[in-house]
């Protein structure tokens, strides 16, 4: 009857539903004592005595006991302040929605000040990860007894050692197995017994952990009397190899991984100066308020966040036609309120797009507050896709990069595909035989200008995604902006892709070896000399289009 | 302007005719005493300087509610130095030479301090100045109650080593003076507390870094060598975001390795997305989540004052109200705003600090404070894990630097020197050079 009812929560519990009140009510078995004592200890505002009644709720070996740990740990435990009672409250728009701990009854909804949460140190969440896991070792699904192994693994005691042990006798599933044997072994290398530890080196040298490498390499080591800690050379040999080989892995590894930091870097200045990439490349105006159009940008995002608390990952996804018809509209009156007076003149562009920076940072301090603001990041884009231990790569990043590649291309289509593409670049080889041929140069301006901004909002979006959204955040990318668009060449959409990838994966290069400042410099003086040599960039625009 | 005429106007009427017939010259100056609010209002640093100047607008008007000082209103003169270092000293030269303030309360990185000072000695007025800084400085005109690297770093790097067992050290910060020194002085002293120097690893990143990726790569490396690790982080302001972003997207969680901020405080953590936060530490000697009932009120104070109710409080803002009703104190005890009488009736006067202890002004104008170390709680706010169980003396000269280690400060005679050195005994001078 209990294992039943064991495998069934934990089967409910791993799709998400943490409340199952009529099924725990049912059980037998409740020790309705013992429970009761360790949840008002719970609610004892000392950490001794939290950490006491975790113990005691652990002990119990209930499946509500570990409704009650999971809640804890998932922040999902509070006290009801009115009856001072237990509860487990889920979030909801106005409030919580709240069910009682102890036998899961649905209580209504209240507001936040009603109710006040368990609160947790990091020793407490270490030893509730680790008794969460020791109880769902029984858990029906692999996955989860896979998970409490590993959650065990991070803390090895004698205790859980020996129920690992049992574990293994008793499972059935083989990856939960291997998963308790390589657990095992690191443990078996300590081994008195010469072939067990060979055994066991046997088996770890295909499962490269960081836990792994460490012992390997301990094997190694001289005590003080500059005698090897290990006696035996072929064990020592042997694990020499299984050292040699896990390291020539781990440089690919490392390799991949930097190529990826770099590409994702290099996205995030490409997405921040493609939009200058137009308005300075193709139209020739040094925008200064470049920055401050990824901004607001970036600020829609928080907007957008604030209308639908709920649904963060729909409010990023639409923020991006919000934000690019946002900047674009900025970006049109800046064009026609100021810039449109000045062409030709670009020192007096420069000054005065210098001043509408300022004046848009003012005022997003002024309507918004100087303080930063918070945009959360959606479920999807948080965490990193573990390809295995030594080499993860993050979500955000990956998306970012993602994200680059599919503006730059829809970019390239519409210069290269549509009526406005098609004018902008008549404009853009030559103003007066455009105008010539009846093109209406004022509008494609603006149109221009707006496109390039609308680009720039939509950066924001993305790096609202990784930085602070506060009033500076333009100033802090306008000069990377500016020196990717140069590099790449002034009117080269191709060389800006490519320069932003190749200062992203330089900066990435070098940082490792030179730290973060110097990295930066250096790529700085590269740039100025490969200007020296290349005034016109990576990819210089050739023939008449040069000389107007 | 128009509203500090209409009570200045009040208070004629209230002040005594006599009193009136005495000050035959310029009335409106005679009858306020002004205060210097020197925090930038615009610009990078507006961000945390904007609560500071507001803090000191509603002490002011807490103390002129309570019939202001000396019989006198005070009057709040507020300038905008606009995060533009060589401004901070034009400002400082203004408040002194043209408004003539009996005190100023500003500033907040280092580098604006160092700018300030020259001014402010020359001009011999008074600043004080309420962040926590690296130390190595005691100058006859600035009072420091912020804390010195004795009241937060060392403390904090103690909690790691006793409490968490941490055996490897990750010391991140932004290129410049105040992680660099603060740096320095932990190094010293995790050496001299037998820790190997492989098991340091020492990063600067440059002024609002955004992309951690490679270090974040670095820090979980160099802590998988199977010993207990932990990153003290001297990493100022705007880059904090990306950096716990990406730690909590690589995979490091506060369990594994601990990041022990100086520079993240309930203001910096309203506008984060606390998640990959929750569990990593900040020291500081203020904690808006203190328990006790001078902290209740001053919070209900602030977010009245404020009109916000959702407003937060820091550490800062508790350095400038113990600074502001220590002036206050003194300047009641010398019965003169006069610096030098009021630098002399300060050393020693007391004030109850919001945490529940007494905070001291020491003869090296630091002041004594309690060290609290918090776990960042999802809802932006610390759980305090540890403090001391009494006030920690500020130090303003660090025993563990070689250099630093025989030079005390000490403004009360017969040493009267801020940087006093114990074996030559001689002084040289108020800095540091």
């Amino acid at each position: 009857m209990k294992p039943n009812f064991f495998r069934r929560h934990f089967c409910l519990m791993a799709i998400g539903l943490l409340l199952l009140p009529s099924l725990v009510l049912s059980d037998e078995n409740v020790n309705p004592d013992i429970l009761t004592a360790a949840m008002s200890r719970l609610n004892n505002a000392s950490m001794l005595d939290r950490s006491a009644a975790i113990e005691q709720l652990a002990a119990v070996q209930e499946p509500k006991a570990i409704v009650i740990l999971q809640a804890l740990l998932d922040g999902h435990l509070f006290n009801l302040k009115a009856e001072n009672k237990l509860v487990i409250a889920t979030e909801i728009e106005a409030g919580y929605t709240l069910s009682d701990a102890k036998n899961g009854q649905y209580l209504g909804t209240v507001t936040q000040d009603t109710v006040q949460k368990i609160t947790l140190n990091n020793a407490l969440r270490v030893a509730l990860r680790k008794k969460i896991g020791r109880l769902e070792l029984n858990a029906s699904e692999a996955k989860v007894r896979i998970n409490a192994v590993q959650a065990i693994a991070k803390d090895i005691d004698p205790e859980s050692l020996v129920l690992l042990r049992t574990q293994l006798g008793m499972e059935k599933d083989g990856s939960v197995q291997d998963e308790i044997k390589l657990v095992l072994g690191l443990e078996q290398i300590n081994s008195n017994d010469k072939s067990q530890r060979l055994a066991a080196l046997d088996l770890l040298k295909d499962h490269a952990s960081p836990a792994v490498v460490n012992r390997l390499n301990a094997l190694q080591e001289k005590d003080a009397t500059g005698q090897f800690v290990e006696t035996d050379a072929d064990v020592r040999n042997s694990a020499k190899t299984a050292l040699i080989n896990i390291n020539s892995k781990l440089r690919v590894y490392a390799a991949i991984e930097t190529l990826f930091f770099g590409l994702s870097l290099g996205a995030v200045l490409v997405l921040a100066a493609i939009g200058l990439a137009i308005t300075f490349g193709v139209m020739g105006v040094i925008n200064m308020a470049h920055g401050e159009l990824m901004m607001l940008g970036a600020y829609t995002t928080y907007v957008m966040q604030q209308l639908l608390p709920d649904y963060l990952g729909w409010a990023l996804i639409l923020s991006i036609p919000a934000a690019f018809m946002i900047s674009a509209l900025v970006g049109i009156a800046i064009e026609r309120g100021i810039i449109r007076f000045l062409y030709g003149r670009p020192l007096e562009t420069l000054l005065a797009t210098f001043g509408v920076s300022l004046v848009l940072q003012q005022a997003v301090r002024s309507i918004f507050s100087p303080l930063n603001r918070s945009v959360a990041s959606p479920e999807w884009m948080s965490g990193a896709w573990k390809i295995n231990d030594f080499l993860s790569l993050t979500w955000n990043r990956f998306y970012i990069l993602v994200f680059c590649l599919l503006v730059f291309a829809l970019l390239l289509q519409i210069l290269k595909r549509t009526r406005l593409g098609l004018e902008v670049r008549a404009v853009a080889q030559n103003r007066n035989m455009a105008k010539a041929m009846g093109i209406p140069t004022a509008r494609v301006d603006a149109l221009t200008f707006g496109l390039g901004s609308g680009i720039a909002g939509v950066a924001g979006v993305a790096l609202s995604q990784i930085t602070n959204v506060g009033p500076n955040l333009g100033q802090a990318y306008i000069v990377d902006s500016f020196m990717v668009v140069v590099f790449g060449g002034v009117g080269n959409l191709w060389g800006t892709l490519l320069a932003g990838f190749s200062l992203g994966i330089a900066n990435k290069l070098l940082e490792p070896v030179a730290g973060a400042v110097l990295a930066k410099i250096l790529v700085l003086v590269f740039i100025i000399l490969f200007i020296q040599k290349r005034p016109r960039g990576l990819f210089p625009q050739k023939g008449r289009a040069v000389e107007g | 302007m128009n509203k500090m005429t209409i009570t200045f106007r009040n208070t004629l009427v209230a002040v005594s005719m006599a009193a009136l017939t005495c000050f035959s010259g310029s009335v409106y100056a005679e009858d306020t005493i002004k205060v210097g609010v020197l925090h930038s209002l615009s610009g990078t640093m507006a961000i945390s300087e904007t609560t500071l100047k507001d803090t000191m607008l509603m002490l002011i008007d807490e103390q002129n509610k309570k019939g202001g000082l000396l019989g006198k209103k005070l009057e709040a003169v507020v300038v905008d130095p606009a995060s533009n270092w060589p401004l901070f000293a034009e400002k400082a030269r203004e408040l002194l030479t043209k408004d003539k303030v009996a005190a100023i309360f500003g500033c907040w990185t280092s580098v604006s301090r160092k700018s300030v000072l020259p001014v402010i000695e020359e001009l011999n007025g008074l600043l004080f100045y309420p962040v926590q800084y690296e130390g190595e400085e005691s100058s006859k005109n600035v009072f420091y109650t912020g804390a010195a690297p004795n009241q937060q770093a060392i403390p904090a790097v103690d909690y790691l080593m006793n409490d968490l067992k941490t055996k490897r050290w990750v010391l991140a910060g932004t290129d410049y003076v105040y992680p660099r020194t603060t740096n320095k002085i932990l190094e010293a002293y995790l050496l001299s507390k037998g820790v190997a120097k492989k098991d340091i690893m020492i990063n600067y990143t440059p002024f609002g870094h955004s992309d951690w990726q490679s270090i974040v790569a670095d820090i979980k490396k160099f802590g998988s060598a199977g010993k207990k690790t932990a990153v003290v982080s001297t990493i100022n302001g705007d880059a904090n975001i990306p950096f716990y972003k990406e730690l909590g997207n690589q995979g490091v969680s506060a369990e594994q390795i601990p990041v022990i901020a100086f520079s993240v405080g309930e203001e910096e953590l309203s506008g984060m997305d606390t998640k990959p936060l929750v569990g990593h530490l900040a020291a500081w000697n203020y904690f808006m989540s203190v328990d006790s009932t001078k902290n209740a009120a001053f919070i209900k104070q602030w977010q009245e004052y404020i009109k916000n109710p959702k407003r937060v409080t820091n550490d800062p803002m508790e350095a400038h109200y113990i600074g502001f009703n220590m002036w206050v104190k003194a300047v009641e005890k010398a019965g003169s705003t006069d610096p030098e009488k009021v630098q002399a009736a300060i050393i020693g006067v007391e004030f109850p600090n919001l945490t529940g202890g007494t905070a001291k002004m020491l003869p090296n104008h630091h002041i004594s404070k309690p060290v609290l170390i918090g776990e960042i709680q999802d809802n932006g706010q610390f759980l305090t894990v540890w403090q001391t169980n009494k006030v920690v003396d500020g130090d303003a000269w660090s025993d563990f630097l070689p250099e630093s280690k025989p030079i005390i400060a000490d403004w009360t005679a017969p040493i009267s020197c801020g940087n006093y050195n114990t074996k030559t005994k001689k002084c040289a001078g108020q800095n540091y050079k």
